[in-house]
């Protein structure tokens, strides 16, 4: 019988006055792949980063290989073969690959000359060897964000590290870009290696770990063989309920025709074509789903729509709403037309953390009449407005303290913008950017009621996801974007009848964006 | 609750410290820190004279430490106030001598203080401008600006403007000139202290209420906190940059009225020389916060005065360096403070 390769005994740790890991008791196996799922918040990163040495646990042990460890940096932990990917790289984009992999690892003196070449030559064989396809002489600027995953992983395995920790790697990856870190993660595994997953999506979980644990509030909630449990199983585990993950769909009755956007095309700066005669409609009442993979076009036509697009690009073709052209507004004038959109990257764009919640909830409907009284605002109603709207969508806070945005729970502060935006008086069409990407399962489920309740409005709701699964639950019809232009167009009927057979038709859709 | 505690906590920390320090170079020069401390005291707020002289530094301090707050809610650190309150005194002087001796009072005194503040005003504003159209750094283009205008107002008054034999300009006309509190209700007798300084007041007050009670403030808090994000909300996050560089501009250049227009009546070389940067020093011991900005700005009046009052027992410098060893300490406390959670 083999040592675990990490094992942790009644491991805690306390930031203040609360718990983030709560005695953890955990044995990852040699040679295998552990994924470790959790809601945000459930104590996943602190763990891995007390492995790491990274943080040190306040009480309980940690062994590595049969070893009892203390680590007070993470060089002792890459000293015994610990190496972690972190989900924001940590690669310097001025130097090449060859450097970066060298970086802290020099293996010569100081003043040394470097020999560049040779590394250089050394790290095309190993990359060769792993098939981690990546030119050793590149820039990691030039990269694209799978090739510089494959650079820290690379680095990593340079230092022989034989225990590696991913933090939510597939988090910025294309389909097939994961498909081939799950075929080099397996590859690793045949070469004996063990990897530690950290992430939040489960039918990853359920393709590639052996086993699986699950954490909740800081605890682990289970460990089991992912042969044995279920999608739902996980579900529930990590939300302590039971999780609808298929949303009720009652029959959608479309109206007129809201947002037509036809032979639009797109040039950027650098004169490269982003989006190609692209012509599609939104009727109000229906969901229009855009399919893609990232970098089709998505972002240009979303700037667009926002105004935010004509600075930046060279536009042709025609953008209107309910007949009036958006093209050459601002985002000011495009949403008091009675158009929200929340972006895809929510804490970025959306709001403003230092911000309190009232002075957040106004954001970009802080020139409505109703909040305004002379020069400033109608303090008594905000905080009316404000009240309401938590209460609405069950915002969870210490309402006495009035603590900036930024101090609530990432599932909060999302509560807060799908208020906010869903609210807004006079609403035509709602523009929806990854709306559940980084979200807790539990408020998965919400946006997703929530989406649908707006549509049975009457609004327009444009939805563009990398999600396919979600875009089949949700889309009334279905746009899938290649290239800048629709490629195909599944109607109502036909993604109804994909809906009792999902796994085909996102096979099918898949065809479409790649 | 922690955040207010820091707030109090954290400047009186710093002024407690740099005062130590001091008193620890006053040891070094043969002194006892508590006597010249005793001196200083009795030769400020102690006299009715020394309390005049406070009241006039700190009026000049008020605003030029609102020249760097406004901006620096919008994440611009505008370093050009001194070339600002220069441009700012250099209109005053100029428009005060030209207007027609029978004008209004009032007239005369709003006429100066508003070409004051349009002068500061318009060489903030090209920083602004700079920052917005070609990213220019508002830091290296506020220092720049700062040599052109010191070098253009020591032409303009060698070769045009200057008295023969002198380095001042004539007087300006009697009407647009600010009393001072002596003259008019006696009190601190015979100190340059005057009645801008009700201006430096209400430009705090103008401020606190623009920065936190009006739209605009709300739209330019955002847009210093998170760009991109006022960006989506429709806020026009350059406008901002750019109104609150005027503002902070006009402010400097509300300054200098009080040098003109209170205490000198004319334009002199290096007639306000200083107090531009010692301003950038007031907001940062503030927070930028317009009503604190008045509790700082009195205590750097008081260094420097008081550390003008005992020049006769240790050199003046050394409360100089108490100024700067105080900003150090704020940005070194706060950064402690500051742990994540």
């Amino acid at each position: 019988m083999n040592e675990a390769a990490v094992r942790l005994t009644g491991v805690s740790k306390k930031f203040g006055e609360l718990w983030a890991n709560r005695n953890v008791t955990l044995d990852i196996q040699q040679k295998s792949i552990h994924a470790i799922v959790g809601e945000n918040g459930a104590g996943k990163s602190t763990l891995t980063r007390m492995i790491y040495g990274l943080l040190s646990p306040t009480s309980g042990s940690i062994a590595i290989k049969g070893k009892t460890v203390r680590f007070n940096s993470p060089r002792q932990a890459i000293a015994m073969g610990i190496g972690m990917v972190h989900q924001h790289f940590m690669l310097i984009p001025e130097l090449t690959v060859t450097e970066n992999i060298m970086l802290g690892d020099e293996r010569g003196r100081l003043l040394a000359s470097l020999k560049k070449t040779d590394a250089s030559r050394k790290i095309r064989d190993f990359a060769d060897f792993h098939t981690l396809a990546v030119d050793p002489d590149a820039y990691v600027s030039d990269l694209s964000v799978g090739e510089e995953q494959r650079v820290e992983i690379l680095k990593l395995l340079y230092r022989e590290a034989d225990i590696l920790i991913l933090d939510e790697p597939t988090a910025v990856l294309t389909p097939s870009e994961t498909e081939q870190l799950f075929a080099t993660l397996k590859s690793l595994q045949l070469e004996g290696k063990t990897i530690i997953l950290i992430t939040h999506k489960l039918d990853e979980v359920l393709s590639i770990s052996d086993t699986v644990s699950v954490m909740r509030k800081g605890e682990i909630v289970a460990t089991e063989t992912t042969a044995s449990v279920t999608k739902s199983d996980l579900a529930r585990m990590m939300v302590g309920r039971n999780v609808l993950l298929r949303i009720e769909h009652p029959l959608e009755t479309p109206g007129k025709c809201v947002l037509k956007v036809s032979h639009l095309s797109v040039t950027d700066r650098k004169g490269i074509g982003r989006i190609n005669d692209l012509s599609f409609e939104v009727r109000a009442g229906e969901i229009y789903g855009i399919a893609g993979v990232e970098g089709n076009g998505q972002r240009e036509l979303l700037d667009l729509l926002w105004g935010m697009g004509e600075q930046q690009y060279r536009t042709s073709g025609s953008v209107t709403l309910d007949g009036t052209s958006l093209r050459g507004m601002n985002p000011a004038e495009i949403a008091s037309s009675g158009v929200s959109f929340i972006p895809e990257d929510r804490l970025k764009h959306a709001v403003i953390p230092g911000f309190s919640i009232e002075e957040n909830i106004i954001l970009g409907r802080h020139r409505e009449k109703r909040f305004l009284r002379f020069a400033g605002f109608d303090e008594a109603g905000v905080k009316n407005y404000t009240k309401n709207m938590i209460d609405r969508y069950d915002v969870r806070y210490d309402l006495r303290s009035n603590p900036p945005l930024g101090s609530l729970s990432g599932g909060n502060q999302q509560k807060i913008v799908l208020a906010r935006e869903i609210d807004r008086p006079d609403l035509k069409m709602l523009i929806l950017a990854q709306p559940t990407r980084g979200v807790d399962i539990g408020a998965i489920e919400m946006i997703h009621k929530k989406i649908i309740e707006i549509r049975d409005k009457g609004i327009a709701v444009f939805l563009v996801s990398t999600e396919l699964d979600e875009l089949i639950s949700l889309s009334t019809r279905i746009g899938c974007l290649y290239k800048g232009s629709i490629r195909h167009e599944f109607s109502s009927e036909e993604i109804r009848k994909g809906r009792s057979a999902e796994l085909d038709f996102e096979k099918e859709i898949g065809m479409f964006i790649t | 609750m922690r955040n207010r505690f820091l707030k109090f906590a954290v400047p009186l920390f710093a002024v407690a410290g740099a005062l130590l320090v001091s008193a620890l170079l006053i040891m070094v020069t043969g002194r006892d820190p508590l006597i010249i401390y005793q001196k200083m005291l009795s030769m400020t707020f102690g006299s009715d004279y020394g309390t005049g002289q406070i009241v006039f530094r700190t009026t000049s301090l008020i605003l030029t430490g609102l020249a760097v707050a406004i901006p620096f809610k919008v994440k611009l650190f505008n370093i050009g106030g001194e070339g600002q309150v220069l441009a700012g005194a250099l209109a005053a002087a100029v428009v005060g001598i030209v207007l027609p001796p029978q004008t209004p009072p009032f007239a005369a005194i709003f006429i100066c203080s508003l070409s004051a503040m349009m002068a500061g005003s318009s060489a903030a504003l090209l920083a602004g401008w700079l920052k917005v159209r070609f990213g220019v750094n508002e830091v290296i283009s506020t220092i720049m600006l700062n040599f052109i205008i010191q070098a253009f107002a020591g032409y303009l008054l060698t070769w045009h403007l200057a008295l023969p034999s002198t380095v001042h300009t004539p007087e300006i006309i009697h009407a647009a000139r600010i009393p001072m509190f002596d003259s008019v209700i006696g009190i601190w007798h015979k100190s340059p202290a005057n009645f801008s300084t009700f201006f430096a007041l209400a430009a705090c007050l103008a401020m606190w209420i623009m920065v936190f009670k009006t739209t605009t403030g709300y739209e330019m808090r955002a847009a210093g906190m998170r760009p991109d994000a006022a960006n989506y909300a429709g806020i026009n996050t350059d406008a901002h940059i750019i109104r609150a560089m005027g503002i902070g501009g006009a402010m400097a250049g509300l300054a200098s009225v009080n040098l003109v227009l209170g205490y000198k009546h004319f334009f002199e070389a290096g007639l306000t020389s200083g107090i531009g940067f010692m301003g950038i020093a007031v907001a940062l011991l503030a927070f930028a916060h317009p009503f604190w900005i008045i509790a700082s700005a009195l205590l750097f009046g008081f260094l420097e005065y008081g550390g003008l009052s005992v020049n006769a027992y240790v050199p003046k410098d050394i409360f100089m360096m108490v100024q700067a060893v105080t900003i150090l300490m704020i940005l070194v406390l706060t950064k402690i403070f500051r742990r994540p959670a």
